[in-house]
């Protein structure tokens, strides 16, 4: 939880303001999120949120910790960029904006050195707008995200998209801080 | 310009009431808003009667002691709710004529009352019911109609609810749409806990049937144009979209549609034969028809853009839908046989998600106006379009099958909620679950008979 706030905050500096606020609605938007983001996508949640599967996560912190080095599945590093896992956009855009692009290629390098590692691309919007739409542009993000991993060696067969719209929000809230939270990609990896 | 009288309230404790006890989703209808100046009438209790007994009738064959509904209090309930009556409460009534009585108008002009209605329920014996009912003018003290029509006792809500339909047609000279129903969809729950249902309900909210429960979301339900089947689409099967076909009497459903991408937004052909669809199988959505007896397809569009929320016009000829093709969302218009496809919406920078009415003469549609996105209705002749809600986020709008109000789903706080406004923006109706929320609103066609 709050491995996956420090995520949220380091990737997108403009909500550092989430963080420090102290209304109940930015809060719960925070908390939502991650519990919606392990609700959505079944075998793989534990993965979202933790990293890791039943008992890896606590191993995995401490050895973060402690050593400088990482050793095993660099997936479950919390301080590689592979630890971010969802990609955020403009309203009505599909654009992948600059800050994500190097979040994106470490997944693509991932993926092309495991090719047995299986990735689920999870779009979504925010409630704005009708919500067929919003599936079509959920999916039409999370298909700007799989060109780009395949363009840098991810295999297609490795990337399986679907879309949620606006139907699985991270957080509840109407602000634009929860807007932008919600405006997502979700890489959900299936080990 | 229309005054306006805020009633709330007037008809929900009814509802309540009367609801009390059956399944959770039951929605409870209240007008938020009505028009000055709504007809005053009375309707009168209907008078009970059953043949008489002797003591020797075995006790299965005796009349139940009091009607088994009141239908006077539906029928009331029905014309206030279209915000166009104003019933006069029965305790107010100086006089209870029933449909054989010597009617005495004064007791009705004191109140202004324009219009009365009387009426018997009779018990016939064996589950049979007739109910006789008359319309008066109470000024011009002349009789406008007088009907009987019978039914079992399962089916006395509904005559009721056709009682309202032949008022509602004879003193405003449209067709009711009280004996229709409602689709729409809940969602209740937290987190992983989240639940969600498809619900079919009369037109008044009574009698919610569960269609289907997931937990993953269910959108866009359509009726077919005989009312005896439903389209939606479940992202049950993990995430991925795919469109069902149910049967409403026997549950038994189809897949229709379960490609690779998105499989969503189904709309019936007018024929019944055939769904158009958006598939996202090329790469990107674009709009198809199914023919639902050969499962062949037919792609309309060819766009880069998003194409999606298709709907048939009612003579079958054209498909309306949403593109982003100029950039920003916007309805455009589609030979059904293929064609070149012609933008619709020229106001404003977001158009979306048709819904026709049966006379094919207007458009909803959602419309985003100052960062708002509300229900407009667009007259397709003219081109002229009309903001009709105060809404922040409406969604799904969808036109009752006589033209008179468009249902649709609106946001209030937190939660999703249901809400109806007249075509001339002018009557709102407002309606709820007592828990979590409501959504994709789909009014029935009327029934086939």
């Amino acid at each position: 939880m709050k491995f996956w706030t420090k995520t949220v905050l380091a990737m997108l500096p403009a909500l550092l303001l989430l963080g420090c606020g102290t209304s109940g609605e930015v809060e719960e938007g925070t908390d939502s999120g991650v519990s919606s983001s392990s609700s959505t996508s079944g075998s793989g949640s534990s993965a979202t949120t933790s990293g890791v599967g039943a008992g890896g996560a606590a191993s995995g912190e401490n050895m973060g910790e402690k050593e400088p080095a990482f050793s095993g599945d660099p997936l479950d590093d919390p301080n590689s960029l592979l630890a971010k896992r969802v990609v955020y956009f403009d309203y009505d855009q599909s654009d992948i904006k600059s800050d994500f692009r190097a979040i994106i290629q470490a997944h693509a390098e991932y993926l092309a050195n495991n090719s047995n590692v299986m990735v689920t691309l999870e779009g979504h919007a925010d409630e704005r707008g009708t919500r067929e739409y919003n599936i079509a542009l959920g999916e039409r993000r999370a298909n700007a995200v799989q060109r780009m991993l395949a363009l840098q060696g991810a295999s297609a067969s490795q990337i399986r998209v679907i879309s949620y719209g606006e139907e699985r929000p991270a957080a509840l809230g109407h602000d634009e801080e929860s807007l932008a939270l919600n405006r997502r990609v979700e890489f959900i990896y299936n080990r | 310009m229309y005054k306006i009288k805020l009633f709330t309230n007037t008809v929900s404790g009814f509802y309540l009431l009367l609801l009390a006890g059956t399944a959770q989703a039951v929605l409870n209808i209240e007008i938020t808003q009505g028009v000055e100046g709504a007809v005053p009438l009375a309707v009168v209790p209907f008078a009970w009667q059953v043949p008489p007994q002797n003591p020797q009738t075995p006790a299965e064959l005796l009349p139940p002691k009091k009607p088994p509904i009141d239908i006077a209090a539906i029928v009331r309930a029905d014309l206030a709710r279209t915000g166009r009556f104003d019933p006069l409460p029965p305790k107010d009534m100086l006089a209870r004529p029933n449909v054989d009585s010597t009617i005495n108008f004064s007791n009705w002009r004191i109140f202004q009352s324009e219009n009365l209605v009387v009426g018997t329920l009779q018990y016939l014996g064996a589950d049979r019911y007739k109910i006789r009912f008359r319309l008066f003018d109470v000024f011009k003290g002349k009789q406008l109609e007088g009907f009987s029509l019978s039914a079992s006792g399962n089916n006395l809500r509904r005559a009721a609810h056709q009682v309202s339909d032949i008022i509602y047609e004879k003193l405003t000279g449209e067709r009711g749409a009280f004996t229709t129903s409602v689709a729409y969809v809940t969602a209740a729950g937290v987190g992983k806990a989240r639940r969600y249902s498809l619900w079919i309900a009369d037109a008044d909210g009574y009698g919610p049937q569960s269609m289907m429960r997931s937990d993953e979301p269910i959108l866009s339900p359509a009726w077919s144009p005989d009312g005896t089947r439903i389209a939606y689409a479940s992202l049950e099967d993990n995430g991925h979209q795919v469109v069902f076909v149910q049967n409403i009497a026997s549950g038994r459903r189809d897949k229709v549609s379960s490609h690779k991408g998105i499989n969503g937004a189904p709309s019936w052909s007018p024929d019944g034969k055939s769904l158009a669809v958006t598939l996202s199988k090329d790469g990107n959505p674009e709009i198809y028809v199914i023919d639902l007896t050969g499962k062949k397809q037919r792609r309309l569009t060819r766009h880069w853009a998003i194409d999606t929320e298709p709907t048939w016009t009612p003579d079958g000829k054209t498909i309306i839908f949403t593109s982003d093709r100029g950039g920003r969302p916007q309805l455009y218009q589609v030979p059904s046989k293929g064609g070149k496809a012609r933008r619709l919406t020229f106001e404003g920078r977001y158009n979306a998600r048709a819904s026709v009415s049966r006379d094919g003469k207007k458009v909803a549609m959602i419309h985003r106006m100052d960062g708002k996105y509300r229900v407009a209705v667009m007259d397709l002749k003219s081109g002229n379009l009309r903001v009709l809600t105060d809404g922040s986020l409406d969604e799904s709008p969808s036109f009752a099958p006589n033209g008179s109000m468009i249902i649709y789903a609106a946001s209030v706080g937190r939660r999703g909620i249901l809400k109806a406004v007249s075509v001339d923006g002018n009557i709102h109706q407002r309606l709820t679950v007592p828990e979590g929320d409501v959504r994709e609103p789909a009014w029935s066609p009327f029934a086939a008979e």
